[in-house]
């Protein structure tokens, strides 16, 4: 069953944005996203080129997960937050190394790799980039 | 000195010495922010924490989160590593992790630190293993590093010591076994902050520790892993390196010694003729525990962090089952450009926020859930 | 023109003894019924019937248990809109002359997972599975993220936000189909527990079972009441909201929302009441807000000062919602639109609002991702 098993294709197809934060630039426009789309959302350009993002960032939403779904429960509570990157470049992410209590707005984080779902004793260990706040 | 290494005639070839000369281009460290205090680990065990304390000087101990594992220290320890050695990833043609807390018994941990630091460049040419021997795991990744570069096979690798090490509840083990790991990428000395003169190991079958496959914490010997196992090979390894090379004692300003405990590395040091002063600098476990395969990296890294151009290092390392290996280090004047990129030693060490013995053993996963579908 | 010609309802709630197939056929045969007259086609609506009970092909499935073996039928899932989907379906499937009566009917059956991680996961499936649940979001933290955002633009605070389940506990009492049929106290409401800081319990839907069924037809030819869909306004936005310029305004509900009232060439002014889909309070107030029904960020003032009761000057949700009448979430879309064509046809019995002739309902995917209005008018 999909939510106690993670599938190990879907996970190791996406390795490259979630080990490197490897995203897209649209060679027409500008615009940076992740995942990288083969179509730009902006302007439609079938030229997006992968690019590896910057690592640093800061915190524009979160939330705290108490309820968390099936493979998550064990981290509870954790934060799930909104980053923009130095570029500007945006995408959802969980923090990690943070008392939820002292997570701001504009929190400045960096990217670190961290366990992200574990398919049980036997399972894949999925690692993912997660976001914590700036140790220098 | 160095002159009189340098000139160390071959003739039967006992310590390792390469012919294109190798040095420390970079190093990082990563220890987890999560402690706990061995007075806490011993009122969880009614034990009496004072006459403890006495006996392995360690007043706390990290703890890895609940998504850390040797991956994850080992990545952290290596971005820093290349922050210091300023090179691109891709030059990486090696790496090679040393740890006996594999995040897969079987599925190489190399291969996602290659792929997470982009090393080998994009057709990942380089090679990438998991090394295993107890806590000297990392030292031997070091060694092999060592011999890649200096026979021109390579000219950067990336060798690592990491470990989230396992202590049984209510043992001894659970006192000092901990997490945290040290990184180092080698290169040609030209670049390097620091160069590897020297290395010798020396290593015999001496069953002070072990773990057995499927199990999940290790067995020791107790007063058995002392003289036969910890003091017999670092000071066999020592005196031969020093005897080998001409050096004794009085030529190093820093001996980083194994330090499965605060004790230990003092009486070696001592007994070999090294005073505390050049042995406490690298001295980490009375504040994190012992890191096992990261243990005498993460000592040489806090001496790096501090370490003046022209300063000698000697780094025994051990590991149960049982060895040494022993280096000779030279400090050149390169290290004061990088040593300030990547956050040091100690600012990990300062970096804490303590657990109590509850959330330390959910933590360590000690407690299991009815459905725990994200177990390890 | 297309109009609804009947209509059956199971009630929504915790089915423990009813399967996928029973809510689906009880609710079918009651809508048959209703219209007295045999359908020629059946959409099904469901979103979860794949992940929570195994069990797809649901047009084959529920033509199987219903009698009907040999009638064409398939199955349309838009997350949370998929009901208001079939029945988009459906009307094409009519004016194009492929079919003279649909029945379509939504049913979802989610207690079948009894535990809250499994239906959060379930549920989830709504937002980007790869880049927002993967790391651990959750569809109710899509929610928190925009009502975070709401709290802080507009300087509301959390007894802001009480007015809207309080007016959705109060209409479900009325509402004979409805799964919380009961009052809702304020401080009940301050001392729900934290799902997703700062959504709690009480601002989100309910886990539910149930089935609706509605007959479409081409002719008003239903016995107890008819109603003309006026017009369907339908829109999209990304299903990650990480990628929105602003989460406080949902431009895929404006969208719908004047492509709906252009098509249908009528003022707002003569709609009666409004059908909305509340997954959490905020989604709630910015429905509203988008609706034109309150200024931005003045929703919370609607609900407290009575100006979406049903009496007041725009009801919004007589019947409770999907907060208190439940999300059966696949069977929502259709609870909806029946909801509006009993309140159209003055068949709503304690819901009824006074009057009604021509109703609105929106029904949404994921957080507003795909949203689809229906405008219903009573002929």
């Amino acid at each position: 069953m999909w939510a106690y098993w993670q599938s190990v294709p879907a996970h190791w197809r996406e390795i490259p944005a979630r080990y490197r934060l490897e995203g897209g630039e649209c060679q027409d426009c500008g615009y940076r996203m992740i995942p990288r789309e083969d179509i730009c959302p902006k302007c439609g350009s079938r030229n997006v080129k992968p690019i590896d993002l910057p690592r640093k960032g800061k915190v524009v939403n979160y939330t705290v997960i108490w309820n968390a779904p099936r493979g998550y429960e064990y981290y509870t509570p954790y934060v799930i937050a909104i980053i923009e990157l130095e570029d500007g470049t945006r995408l959802t992410a969980q923090l990690t190394d943070v008392e939820p209590s002292d997570v701001k707005e504009g929190m400045e984080v960096e990217m670190v790799l961290r366990k992200t779902r574990v398919s049980g004793e036997s399972g894949l260990i999925a690692y993912s980039y997660k976001f914590r706040p700036l140790i220098k | 000195m160095a002159a009189s290494i340098s000139n160390y005639p071959l003739g039967e070839v006992i310590i390792m010495r390469a012919n294109r000369k190798v040095g420390i281009v970079g190093w990082g460290v990563y220890v987890p922010q999560w402690r706990i205090r061995s007075e806490e680990l011993a009122r969880g065990w009614g034990r009496d924490w004072k006459r403890y304390a006495a006996g392995i000087m360690v007043e706390e101990k990290s703890v890895p989160g609940l998504d850390e594992d040797t991956f994850t220290i080992a990545y952290e320890a290596s971005v820093n590593a290349l922050r210091r050695a300023r090179i691109d990833p891709s030059k990486l043609r090696a790496v090679y992790i040393g740890t006996e807390s594999k995040p897969y018994a079987v599925k190489t941990t190399a291969t996602m630190l290659i792929e997470a630091l982009g090393a080998g460049g994009e057709d990942r040419l380089t090679t990438g293993a998991d090394y295993e021997f107890a806590c000297k795991a990392g030292t031997e990744a070091m060694q092999s590093i060592i011999g890649l570069i200096g026979s021109g096979m390579i000219d950067y690798g990336l060798a690592v010591g990491a470990d989230t090490a396992q202590g049984a509840p209510g043992d001894a083990l659970e006192y000092t076994a901990s997490a945290g790991g040290a990184a180092y990428i080698l290169g040609p000395s030209e670049e390097s902050i620091a160069i590897i003169e020297a290395s010798l190991s020396h290593v015999t079958d001496t069953p002070d520790f072990w773990r057995r496959q499927h199990e999940r914490y290790p067995a020791h010997t107790r007063a058995f892993t002392g003289e036969p196992a910890y003091f017999k090979h670092i000071m066999t390894a020592a005196k031969k390196l020093m005897g080998l090379i001409g050096t004794t004692p009085d030529d190093y300003d820093y001996a980083i010694f194994h330090q499965p405990n605060g004790k230990f590395p003092l009486r070696v040091g001592t007994r070999l003729g090294f005073t505390p002063d050049k042995i406490k600098p690298g001295l980490i476990t009375p504040y994190i525990g012992n890191t096992y395969s990261g243990s005498a990296l993460v000592g040489l890294a806090a001496v790096l962090d501090q370490a003046k151009p022209g300063q000698k290092i000697l780094v025994v390392s051990f590991g149960s089952g049982a060895g040494s290996d022993a280096f000779h280090i030279e400090v050149n004047d390169k290290i004061e450009e990088v040593r300030d990129l990547a956050p040091k030693v100690m600012d990990y060490v300062n970096r804490k926020r303590y657990v109590d013995y509850t959330t330390y053993a959910r933590y360590r996963r000690m407690i299991r859930m009815l459905h725990d579908f994200s177990a390890y | 023109m297309v109009y609804i010609v009947g209509v059956g309802l199971t009630p929504v709630g915790n089915h423990w003894s009813k399967s996928l197939r029973h809510l689906a056929v009880e609710a079918s045969v009651k809508a048959l019924e209703d219209y007295g007259k045999d359908v020629d086609y059946v959409v099904v609506s469901n979103m979860l019937s794949g992940v929570i009970n195994g069990q797809e092909n649901l047009g084959s499935y529920v033509v199987s248990h219903l009698g009907k073996i040999g009638t064409p039928a398939i199955k349309i899932e838009a997350a949370g809109a998929s009901g208001a989907a079939a029945s988009v379906v459906a009307q094409g499937l009519i004016s194009s002359g492929v079919a003279e009566r649909v029945l379509v009917v939504g049913v979802e059956k989610m207690t079948d997972y009894t535990s809250l991680e499994d239906t959060t996961s379930a549920l989830s499936t709504a937002i980007d599975s790869e880049y927002e649940g993967f790391p651990g979001g959750t569809l109710d933290a899509m929610h928190a993220l925009v009502m975070r955002e709401y709290m802080k633009k507009y300087g509301v605070n959390r007894e802001d936000f009480s007015y809207f389940p309080l007016l959705m506990h109060k209409n479900a009492v009325d509402t004979p189909h409805a799964q919380l049929r009961f009052k809702l106290k304020p401080e009940s409401y301050m001392r729900s527990p934290m799902i997703a800081e700062p959504i709690t319990l009480l601002d989100l839907a309910p886990v539910s079972d149930g089935a609706a069924a509605i007959v479409l037809s081409k002719e008003p030819d239903g016995p107890n009441g008819n109603a003309e869909i006026l017009s369907v306004g339908h829109a999209t936005d990304t299903i990650a909201i990480y990628r929105r310029e602003s989460l406080t305004e949902m431009p895929a509900i404006r969208a719908a929302f004047s492509e709906a009232l252009e098509r249908a060439n009528i003022e707002r002014d003569s709609i009666d009441l409004y059908n909305i889909h509340d997954y959490s309070s905020v989604i709630g107030y910015i429905t509203t807000e988008e609706l034109g029904l309150a200024e931005r960020g003045k929703a919370p003032e609607l609900f407290k000062n009575g100006g979406a009761d049903r009496d007041g000057p725009t009801p919004v949700n007589p019947e409770g919602g999907l907060k208190a009448r439940g999300n059966p979430v696949g069977a929502t879309g259709v609870y909806q639109i029946a909801e509006a064509f009993l309140q159209v046809t003055g068949r709503a019995e304690g819901a009824q609002v006074e009057g009604a002739k021509t109703a609105l309902t929106l029904s949404a995917g994921g957080l507003a991702s795909n949203v689809i209005i229906h405008l219903i008018r009573g002929v």
